[in-house]
Parts: C-alpha cells; structure tokens; sequence
C-alpha cells in the first residue's frame, strides 16, 4: 500500500482503499484533547471525593472518599425529606385519627377517605395474606368486601375483632357430637335447602329433625339466622363461610371448627383463628382505627 | 430540456451568481450551495434606515407585538384575563379554564402554528424571520433606539472608533440603558402571564419578588439585551434553527426577495461618455450598493438566494427609492419566484401540493381545536372498577361492584356532584352522599352497585354511571361502563 502513495505529503497513513479513499492522521482539535487531559485531572479528584477504590475482595472494603457519600446514603436522606414532608402535612388529620373514636371517624367523609387512602399499604402487609387484596378473600378466608359478617359488621365490630381477633368455635357431629353418619347427611341437605328457600319442602323433614335434636338453632337459630353475631355462620343467605358444596358442608358438620383434643386440632377440622393485632400492629391504636375504616369501606360494612 | 435560460449569456462580473447554473425543475435547490455565499463577518452590521412600502409594512407587523405588552392588563370577571397559572394548574384565557386534562389542545395550536410556518414559507419565503419574528422585531426596535441617540450609521461607526471620552460615555450609557429598560419590560411582561401583573408590579416595589420571578426577569431581560442588542443578525445566521429549516421548505416557486440579474447586469455606474468612445453597454444596476447598506443582517442580495437573508424586503425599498430617481422601472429587485425568471408561469396556490398538504393538516388542526373548545365541558368523569375483588356476593343474593367515581371540576364555581348509577330495572347502588368540588379540584367518591344474581344474563352488563352538579344541573357527564358478574352458565 504505502509504497504506493500518491498522496505522500498530506499527512495519510497510507492506508488507501479504492485507489482513493485514504485514512487521514489528522489531530483532535486543542479543545477536545484539552478536555481529555482535564478528564484525566478530574479522576484524581474524583477518586478522593466518592468512594472509589477497592481494598480486598475478602472484607469488601474500599476508599471511603472524603465525604463518606453513598447511593443509599442519598437515598435515605431524600427519603426523609419526603417523610417528614408527608408527616408534617398530614399532621393535623393523623391527630384527628389519634383522637376520635373510630365512629366519628366514619362520619367525616375527610376524614375517612384519608383513613381508606393511607390504609392501602398497611392492609397489604397485614391483612391481604389471609383475606387477598381489597378484601376479596381466598377459600377458608372470609370475604371482607361482602355484607355478610360472623362478628359484625358494625364499625366498632369491626374495630374490635381487628384488636383483640377471633376463633371460631363449632362443635363436631351436633352439639352432643352423637350426630351419626346418615343424620348428617340429612342435615346437609338441610341446610343446603335453607339457603336456597328451600327448606320447607318435606323431603327435608328428616334433616329438620336433625337439625334440632343436634341443636343446630342455639347458635345458627331456628331459621339458619343467628340472634347475634357470635360466629355462627348465617345458614339462611347465599354466602358459605367453608364452601358451598355438600362434601364440604358434611365435612364441617361431621369435623367442626377449630375442635381440639388434648390440645391439638383433630383431623379434619376447620381452622378458623383471626390473630390480635393490637401487638403485631405498629403504632396499633391509630392503625386499628385507619384498617377498621378501611374494612368497613369495602362493601358490606354495616 | 429546453429552457430560455440556455439561450442567454451574460457577463456576470463580480457576482459570481450561481442563477445560471440552476435547474429550475429541480425543486430541492440542492444546486444552490448556501455555502458558497458569503455572510456579513466584518463586526456590527449597521444598517441604514430608509423610508418605503417594506419599511412600513415592516413597523404595521411588529405593531403586533404590543399586544403581548398590552395582553397581562385586560381583565375579565374579576381576574386577569390570560394567566397561566402554573401553580394551581390552570390556565385562564378570558372565560376559558384550561385545566391539565385539556393540554392536549396545546399540541393542536403547536401543529398548526408549525404548519403554517410551513405554508406560509413556502408560498412567499421567511415571512416569519422577515416581518413578524421577535427576534427580528426586538432587533429592529433597538437599532432604531441606536439611530434616535447616536445618529445615523456613518456616525455610528464614528463614533465607535473615536477613543473613550465623557461624552461617547454619555450616549452610550443612554443607549444601553434604554436597552436595559427594553429587555426589562420584556422579561417582565413574560412573567405577568404567569402571576398577578398588578400584583408583581406592587411586590416589585416592595422588593418582594420571589427567586424565581427575579431570576426568570433578569434572565429574560438580560437575554433581550444580549440578543437583540448586541448579537442581533447573528442570531439569524448562527444561533437560529428555523432559519435553516425554512431554507429548505423554500422551492422555485417561492416569491422572495431576488435581484433580475437579466435586467441589472452588466453592473456598472453611470459614466459620461468622452467623445469618440463607445459607450459601454450596462444593465440597470448601478451597483450603488445602497441594497447592501440598508440590510440588515448584511448579504449582498445580488448574489441570489443566500441563508442570512431573512427576506425582510428592505432592500426592495432601497432599490426602488434609487430607480425612481433614474427614472427607470421599479422592480430591480422584487418578489418573485426563480421559476419566474425562468419563464414558467406560477400554478394557482390551491394547485401546488405542498400547499394543499399544510393547508389541510392546518385545516383539520384548526377544526379539532374548535371542536375541543366548544365541547370542553366543564365536568371531567372517571371511574375506576375495583379490581380486587372484581365482584361480591352479597347476604340478599344480588352482586356488588364497586367503583371510585373521580369528578374535576373544571368550572369556575363550586360543584355539588351528585353520582347516580342506571343499567338493569333492579339496579340498586350507594354512594356516600353529595361530594362538594372547589372549581379546578378532583373530589372522588366510592359508588357500590347491586344487581340481583337472576337478573345478570351476562358476566358482563353494560351501566352507566351519570354524575350531575346539582348547583346546575345543565352539568352532567355519563361515563360508561360494565358490571362484572360469575359466569353465568
């Protein structure tokens, strides 16, 4: 190639393609070359100022910098601004929910919309793990968007069963627990037929006569309607605390709720426990306020 | 190709014209290398001022410009009548509320404007840079404020060489003040769209302007200065982005400003004839260079089209002035078009397709932001469907939505938003009562909807939620929307 150079004189490296196409060994202009050499002044700072150097594999540690900065420092700081900007101005309604009782809460709709908005966050951490995101539920987990309540669905209901929790109690095979295989058969279709209007029909006689030899009424009442919310599921409506279908409904029937022997859950029976939150909860008693409204608001509060 | 041009030769002295090489069926002018010519170097550019059609045209277009001095002043119902109230969101433009979610306006007024830069270029060249440009109008105003203090351009360039004494000191102060004062009341006027005018006039008194509007008003009033001031043509022709833009949206058939070199070449000035010699055979350019010396960004416009003319049309002015005294036709110089000099006639406008595409796009754009403006309601209505649980089953037997219904107000009073919720015959729903709406704010309200289970055919059934403000009842909006159930089987 070189040898070959038409152009000696113009400062090409006698790299030429195409009989004229030529590769020039033109300089970068001053500016450029002067940034350079400024880029390579300014890691000398650079590299006193940040953290920058790495000292043993083994302990992680490396050159500090002069000011100890940090992402995650940056971002703790940033973050406290936001905070303390957030606390201050929400100040006066976190009084609000500090001082009133949780009904007046309730009736200032302000109020209670900041209540549903900051409680977002705090029902996903501590509520949506049993009773799904907006309260939807998930099988053997109460619905919470829904009217139908065990413990009541009255705002202070709702309050106390979130501060000191519940257990379900049903006994297994009737209150005696004598209830034989074919009574409870019956007694399932029983109940089947009294929430679907049914239950007057006389092929469900006999599950009638079940259905007060094993005392069912004393809690679910002579209706399937209990007199108060005790837990005892409501038989009467369309809403299945355990599940709809007749294997299930003979299951609970034949295993109970939360039965124990010497301590310990038999086989085969429902666990039904709501924890307390007023422990586990931080900063409970605003938070049980905040979650109660939120609670209450989702559908069926009462 | 047979073309007039071909036939006609010319000496074409010192000008160097690239005319006779152009190809007049090529409309990209990509034979016309802007680099070629030359722009003014040689320090400021101090421009003659001579009296004519331009020249009045020019001051009739810039008069324009008052409003916006004018504009913060008028009011309406109580307010400033055009305030961008950036902190509370809304822009008011008389007895329109323009609220964020009608920002997309905004892109209609820019799409047209745009176009009809575009238009406008390419029918009659840089009208925008030549007459109505803030750049070129500033520029303008505070040349003929230097012509008002220190005279006419020989004195001027006079007066710069003469070395520092008490009294250049004197005129130049005058003059840089009246400048300041200028570039002041540009800023200012800038910021009082944004805040309270009488308002930021009392507080400047008080000194009380905040950061921010002190930095934006010296910013913008130093940069006036600075722009119009002291770089002035060289804005046009280093900093500019449009005017490179605009060089290319022009084609042959755009009028501009062009000097007939068939008529004015040979240049020469008129000599008398000694007794015996031939007289020389001239064009009608005296080549007295008053075109040159009335321009302001300082081209020579007979070397043809060029990128720092801003075809302000001055030098029309400058050569029919001169014409006039020789007793020869105006028109030396003149608008028109390269095909013109070629001897095409001009389609009509409506037949040139660049015409007809910025003209519909201005059309539809224009139509749009009518449409927009008339049917801006003054209600805005979003609902969301909960998703989670998407529907419930309730103790009655009927399935409940639920939806949070957010209302903006964008009216001027307060709104007492009622939330109804309409579908099958059996529809039941609650809400938490009358939710009161301040004007520019969002209030949002949870709405529950029962539908009994027999009645849903469908996983899905159509509703409508209808929000009314019961202070005017006139306001309402229907926001449409589905009802989610099981599968029915």
């Amino acid at each position: 190639m070189a040898h070959n150079n038409p152009w000696p004189d113009e400062g090409n490296t006698g790299h030429i393609w195409d009989e004229d196409l030529r590769e020039l060994d033109n300089p970068p202009p001053l500016w450029w070359m002067l940034s350079f050499y400024a880029g390579f002044i300014m890691i000398i700072f650079y590299a006193l100022y940040y953290p920058t150097i790495p000292l043993t594999n083994a302990s992680g540690e490396f050159t500090k910098g002069m000011t100890d900065w940090s992402q995650i420092n940056e971002y703790q700081d940033d973050f406290k601004v936001l905070k303390d900007w957030r606390t201050a101005k929400f100040a006066d309604k976190e009084e609000q929910l500090a001082a009133l009782p949780v009904a007046e809460i309730l009736k200032d709709e302000d109020l209670r919309s900041y209540a549903v908005a900051t409680s977002k966050a705090l029902f996903g951490d501590y509520c949506a793990a049993c009773h799904a995101s907006g309260g939807a539920g998930v099988s053997g987990f109460p619905v919470l968007a829904d009217d139908d309540w065990l413990w009541g669905g009255s705002i202070a209901q709702i309050e106390a069963t979130i501060t000191n929790g519940r257990i379900g109690n049903m006994p297994a095979k009737g209150m005696m627990g004598n209830l034989s295989d074919q009574e409870i058969s019956d007694v399932a279709d029983y109940v089947i037929a009294l929430s679907e209007g049914k239950a007057d029909d006389v092929a469900y006689a006999a599950g009638k006569a079940v259905y007060t030899k094993g005392m069912c009424m004393a809690c679910h009442g002579p209706a399937g309607t209990p007199m108060a919310p005790t837990g005892a599921a409501n038989l009467a409506d369309g809403i299945w605390r355990f599940g709809s279908d007749r294997d299930t409904v003979v299951s609970v029937i034949s295993h109970g709720v939360n039965v124990k022997k010497n301590g310990v859950h038999i086989e085969g029976t429902r666990q039904a426990v709501m924890p307390s939150f007023k422990e586990r909860l931080p900063n409970a008693d605003v938070n049980i306020k905040r979650l109660a409204v939120y609670v209450h608001s989702l559908g069926g509060g009462q | 190709m047979s073309n007039s041009k071909d036939n006609v030769t010319h000496d074409f002295g010192p000008t160097g014209s690239v005319l006779e090489q152009m190809d007049l069926h090529n409309k990209n002018l990509e034979n016309i290398g802007v680099e070629i010519l030359p722009i003014h170097t040689g320090g400021t550019v101090h421009a003659k001022r001579i009296p004519g059609f331009f020249r009045s045209l020019k001051w009739a277009l810039a008069s324009v410009w008052l409003i916006f001095f004018i504009g913060p002043y008028l009011r309406w119902n109580g307010h400033q009548a055009l305030l961008f109230d950036l902190e509370s969101r809304q822009f008011h433009i008389f007895n329109l509320t323009i609220l964020p979610q009608d920002i997309w306006m905004l892109t209609l007024v820019l799409l047209f404007c745009s176009m009809l830069l575009a238009a406008s270029t390419t029918v009659g060249g840089r009208l925008w840079c030549g007459y109505a440009c803030f750049q070129t109008v500033w520029t303008d105003v505070f040349t003929w404020v230097e012509e008002k203090i220190e005279g006419q351009p020989n004195k001027r360039i006079k007066l710069e060489k003469a070395p520092m004494s008490l009294n250049k000191f004197l005129i130049k102060l005058k003059k840089h003040a009246v400048w300041l004062l200028l570039g002041f009341l540009t800023g200012f006027t800038f910021v009082a769209y944004f805040v309270d005018v009488i308002d930021l006039w009392s507080r400047l008194f008080h000194f009380e302007w905040s950061l921010m509007e002190t930095g934006i008003i010296a910013f913008l009033g130093l940069a006036t200065y600075f722009f119009a001031g002291i770089l002035r043509e060289q804005t046009c022709i280093g900093f500019c982005p449009y005017a490179r833009i605009q060089g290319a949206m022009i084609d042959t058939q755009t009028e501009l400003p062009t000097y007939d070199i068939e008529r004015g070449e040979p240049r020469g000035r008129l000599k008398r004839v000694k007794p015996g010699e031939e007289a020389p055979k001239l064009g009608d350019c005296i080549d007295c260079n008053l075109c040159v010396a009335v321009c302001p960004t300082g081209v020579d416009i007979r070397y043809g089209q060029q990128f720092g003319c801003i075809t302000c049309g001055l030098c029309i002015d400058a050569c029919d002035s001169v014409m006039e005294k020789l007793k020869k036709p105006k028109g030396l110089i003149r608008y028109a078009s390269l095909a013109e000099f070629g001897g095409e006639k001009l389609p009509a406008l409506w037949k040139r397709p660049r015409v007809i595409v910025y003209g519909s796009i201005m059309f539809i754009a224009l139509g749009t932001l009518l449409w927009g403006a008339l049917n801006m309601a003054s209600i805005d209505v979003k609902a969301l469907h909960e998703r989670s649980p998407l529907y419930v089953q309730m103790s009655n037997g009927s399935i409940q939505n639920k939806w949070t219904v957010k209302v903006v107000n964008k009216g001027n009073n307060p709104m007492k938003a009622e939330i109804t919720a309409s579908g099958p015959e059996d529809l039941t729903f609650k809400t938490g009562g009358v939710l009161n709406i301040q004007p520019g704010n969002v209030g949002a309200m949870t709405l529950y909807v029962q539908i009994p289970k027999k009645t849903l055919t469908d996983a899905s059934t159509p509703i409508v939620i209808k929000v009314v403000d019961l202070n005017n009842p006139l306001v309402f909006e229907e926001y449409k929307s589905n009802f989610i159930g099981p599968k029915v089987h």
